[in-house]
């Protein structure tokens, strides 16, 4: 998805132009405009820092602080992995995102049989405490936030980033993790969850109450419309299905006794920055608006902090092409660009040569480039939210934010998002936009260079331009040997007994965090944590949407 | 008569990004074929019991981790051995150029990376797919 849809006459001229929200945009706008949508400066706009934090949650925005840089890293064995999160940082990156395999998302060890052909593939295998101490080597983590993207077992990981920093010396007040840590999202796209709904979110309540008390640095939700937009939502239900899972896990904590001024800061967002410029500000500034009003009226928030919105708008990856895959250097630039007139705190840009292969040094340190870039030699640091008061863009931003609110009541009017979720509801709903959008795209409705317009590549090459990153069969044969390596030299006693105090726990209902910190600090496998969690819990059984 | 062609859309492996086989699976249904969705992490044997259950003309996997090779590999065998060779293989998904060649030989007969038409999958399957008889 990504492009706004354009009906012209026969000379190529344009007459209507329609956002993928549905917002239609006039040729031009004028004081007239902000009248009908009801713009008031004071309620909508206000400064920058005070509420409702449309234009920024900063009083300077990137005066003050330049944005946190964040790519996706992690491949093969975790002294990989260390390796390029080292390279990274030496060439500016501010922070890590770590991406994990699929076998360690899905809770499985690197020797089980279902892991096959899978360890180190799209990211670092992670088995026990020993992948961590390797991985995280040498990394300051009191002055890098780590970002953990795994979300079905999050809490094994947030407990074995705590485990890690305590072991490097590390007090866990002082360290700063975003496990993604969002279920309702891998259940509506991106598919890794293993336990069903109730357990899942209240896994993820553990997380948000332990944090709060032991970790308070730590970010403990990282809730995605991200990937809900990847799989075919438009920008305004993005905003808006994330909402509601946010919304979903506040109850959880809020119903454990907790008030939102507790907690709630730790609950962050990723969100999308492909599509069509206009639409991605306006639905940036709508967002943070609408998530410090709900704050505010919803959840009885005091503080202001409460009511930020934060988080990480960055990737892009579905607007990049496999076509003239060089491209995507410069529609990731101007993706970037979108992110930074947004507002973003944090981060990230899908590489170039995504479409077809883990990133290279090269393409991940091009990405990074041009993020440094926009802070420091295009003037985005300039000025905080510089897109204030256009007649356009505000006149958009109100309209934004009338359609994330109708989006939000529909997933209330079915019974809030456990249910559109358990239902198959919203997964019907982005596949079914998804095809639609395929097929308009395939009828040249939408216009994408190098797919439907322009698509002759000339000197620009095709794919035999992108170098692919090779997967090493013997990733799995080393991450194999050193997790038998690890069994064999632990105390296999104390993590016996260790995993009954966790599943008691579990089965008690009661917050499973410290029992997990104990399992991985006795060497206790990924693969062991997640089956005495699905003995307990069960799992998720996908609801047919056809 | 000549029976609907019947296809089965399965996600094999850990990978969980299924927009591709969704809209996939409703091109073709649109196409007037009857379709079959497996839903995620399904193994290879129990995709291959679907397939048999539900006597199926075509199996096409959606495959994104970049684990193609060695699920394809595995599938073919199993397909061998249930005597599901008349039956279309077809596979979808983030796959290099160099591994096309690579994966017809190992039986799989349409190979669609990223970018494909849907026309032209659904195009491929009706001149591919096993003629059958219907009951």
């Amino acid at each position: 998805m990504g492009v706004a849809k354009y009906i012209k006459d026969e000379k190529d001229r344009v007459l209507e132009v329609i956002f993928q929200s549905g917002i239609k945009v006039k040729p031009h706008y004028g004081p007239k405009d902000l009248e009908e949508v009801g713009f008031d400066y004071e309620k909508d706009l206000g400064e920058p820092g005070e509420y409702p934090f449309t234009r920024s949650i900063h009083p300077q925005g990137y005066r003050t602080r330049e944005w946190t840089t964040r790519q996706y890293t992690g491949f093969g064995t975790p002294k990989e992995t260390n390796e390029r999160f080292k390279l990274m940082i030496s060439q500016g990156q501010t922070g890590l995102n770590v991406a994990f395999d699929l076998p360690t998302q899905m809770g499985l060890d690197s020797d089980d049989p279902l892991a096959e052909g899978e360890v180190g593939r799209v990211g670092m295998a992670v088995d026990t405490l020993r992948d961590f101490e390797i991985a995280f080597e040498g990394i300051a983590l009191d002055r890098i936030g780590t970002g953990l993207t795994i979300n079905a077992v999050a809490s094994i990981m947030l407990a074995m980033y705590q485990a890690v920093a305590e072991k490097f010396g590390y007090r866990p007040e002082v360290i700063s993790a975003t496990p993604q840590n969002d279920i309702l999202k891998e259940m509506i796209g991106r598919g890794m969850w293993i336990f069903p709904v109730e357990p899942s979110v209240k896994l993820i309540g553990d997380t948000i109450e332990y944090s709060m008390k032991v970790m308070p640095r730590t970010n403990a939700v990282s809730v995605c419309g991200y990937h809900i937009r990847e799989s075919g939502a438009t920008p305004a239900q993005e905003i808006a299905y994330a909402f509601q899972i946010a919304n979903t896990y506040i109850e959880e904590v809020v119903r454990r006794g907790y008030h939102v001024d507790q907690f709630a800061r730790g609950i962050t967002f990723n969100f999308n920055i492909f599509g069509n410029l206009w639409e991605q500000v306006a639905k940036f500034r709508a967002a943070r608006k609408l998530w410090a009003k709900l704050l505010k009226e919803k959840w009885g928030a005091k503080e202001r902090r409460t009511m930020f919105l934060r988080g990480l708008f960055g990737g892009g990856g579905s607007g990049l092409t496999k076509e003239q895959p060089i491209i995507n250097v410069v529609r990731g630039a101007y993706y970037a660009l979108a992110a930074a007139l947004g507002g973003a705190q944090t981060t990230a840009l899908c590489s170039y040569d995504e479409a077809y292969t883990i990133p290279t040094p090269y393409s991940a340190l091009i990405s990074l480039r041009t993020l440094q870039l926009l802070m420091d030699e295009v003037g985005l640091r300039d000025t905080v939210d510089p897109l204030a008061g256009s007649y356009f863009i505000e006149t958009l931003t109100k309209q934004m934010e009338s359609k994330i609110l109708e989006e939000m009541a529909e997933i209330d009017r079915i019974g809030g998002m456990k249910r559109a979720v358990e239902t198959g509801y919203v997964q019907r709903k982005v596949a079914q936009q998804a095809y639609q959008w395929q097929k308009g795209l395939e009828r040249g409705e939408y216009i994408k260079i190098g797919v439907n317009k322009y698509t002759d590549p000339g000197p620009l090459g095709e794919e035999g331009e992108v170098e692919l990153h090779k997967y090493d069969p013997r990733t799995a044969e080393e991450q194999i040997k050193a997790l038998k390596e690890v069994k064999r030299t632990r105390d296999n006693r104390e993590v016996l007994k260790r995993l009954k105090d966790l599943e008691a726990a579990a089965r008690q209902g009661k917050n499973v965090m410290p029992y997990l910190v104990e399992a991985v600090k006795a060497y206790a496998t990924v693969g062991e944590m997640t089956k005495v969690f699905k003995e307990v819990f069960g799992e998720f059984q996908e609801p047919s949407i056809f | 008569m000549q029976r609907r062609i019947k296809v089965l859309i399965a996600k094999p492996g850990l990978d969980g990004h299924d927009r591709g086989a969704k809209v996939v699976a409703y091109a073709l249904r649109d196409a007037g074929m009857e379709v079959i969705y497996t839903g995620l992490h399904q193994t290879v044997d129990q995709i291959i019991s679907t397939a048999l259950e539900e006597d199926v003309d075509v199996i096409g996997l959606s495959i994104m981790s970049g684990a193609h090779l060695p699920i394809c590999e595995k599938l073919m065998q199993r397909v061998r051995e249930e005597g599901l060779e008349d039956r279309l293989v077809v596979v979808g998904g983030v796959i290099p150029k160099e591994d096309v060649p690579k994966l017809k030989t190992l039986g799989v007969k349409g190979v669609f990376p990223g970018g494909t038409p849907l026309q032209e999958i659904v195009d491929f399957i009706l001149k591919n797919a096993p003629t059958r008889e219907g009951v």
